[in-house]
């Protein structure tokens, strides 16, 4: 059987589509649309929490989206383990949520930052990128809020127990200031949760996952989550 | 009934580009003695209550889990009694 890719879908989420797409036309996977006023996750098998500007980013980004009813779900089904992926507001989302730690600030340069950024996968043994076989891919970013911020305790946290996935880049996966394109700290593009089963990333996958576009890294992110259910 | 105003301002620790870039706008238009702009939020609404201690509960509930995130900000609320919104 294959995988089911639930796809939640918040007024103003607006990469849904793409990340419907990608899993269900492109990597030929099941896919369906939970609308945020759902409480069911209809029995899938991976959640993704989309790109966009949930309710406007009204107040902070994510932050009322965090009470949509649909999230009540999402939490319980991560807490059980469930696979989740945050992409861009999707991030934002857990976040507020508080399933991955830290906040997303307005980038340093206040500018909507939307571009191809190299990333180094620092770390390639978790079930989001364990298909992975280069050390640096090239994702693209859409963001005007991705600088990510936590405490000095909670970065080194982070560090500790490797829950930093991806990393802002040259192109030879050397971390420097010129390659972070928001300000994050310690130029965190993506993280895990402790259990390793929650990725939250700025960059966007989805959008480079179609041999059409001429950049498919983004595949690899899906195959290791599908091969690790 | 309560009239409630919440201020909600970033922490000092953390940077702050927008006061950042309204400064550098103060500067341009020639207000060379203006320092340390901070941008915040404002909210104000009522509470339809004239118990104090539940106004003041659920002002700072709402604050706290809602409209700040205490990661990155504080707040600070004030009630003032009022006869009608």
């Amino acid at each position: 059987m294959k995988p089911k890719f639930g796809v939640v879908v918040f007024p103003g989420s607006n990469c849904d589509h793409d990340a419907y797409y990608t899993v269900k036309k492109v990597l030929d996977n099941d896919a369906e649309f939970l609308w945020h006023k759902e409480t069911n996750l209809q029995n899938s098998d991976v959640i993704i929490l989309p790109g966009g500007f949930s309710y406007g980013d009204y107040l902070r980004t994510g932050a009322i989206a965090k009470f949509s009813p649909i999230m009540d779900a999402v939490i319980q089904f991560a807490n059980n383990g469930g696979v989740v992926i945050g992409i861009c507001n999707g991030f934002q989302v857990l976040l507020e949520t508080g399933l991955l730690p830290g906040v997303m600030l307005k980038n340093e340069s206040l500018k909507f930052v939307c571009k191809d950024v190299h990333l180094k996968v620092t770390n390639r043994n978790t079930g989001f990128t364990n298909a992975i076989t280069k050390d640096v891919i090239t994702v693209p970013v859409a963001h005007g809020e991705g600088n990510y911020f936590a405490d000095e305790e909670t970065l080194k946290e982070l560090q500790d127990n490797n829950q930093i996935v991806f990393q802002y880049s040259d192109e030879n996966g050397k971390i420097t200031k010129e390659a972070n394109p928001n300000g994050s700290k310690l130029n965190i593009a993506g993280i895990i949760n402790k259990q390793g089963n929650v990725l939250g990333m700025m960059p966007h996958p989805e959008r480079c996952s179609d041999p059409l576009l001429g950049n498919v890294d983004g595949q690899m992110i899906f195959d290791s989550i599908i091969k690790n259910l | 009934m309560y009239k409630a105003t919440v201020i909600i301002r970033t922490r000092p620790d953390i940077l702050d580009p927008q006061g950042k870039a309204a400064e550098q706008g103060a500067k341009l238009l020639g207000y060379t003695n203006v320092s340390k702009t901070r941008i915040g939020k404002f909210v104000e609404f009522f509470v339809n209550t004239n118990n104090t201690t539940e106004a003041e509960k659920e002002v700072k509930e709402y604050s706290e889990k809602l409209l700040s995130n205490p990661i990155m900000e504080d707040f600070e609320f004030k009630l003032e009694k009022v006869d009608e919104a």
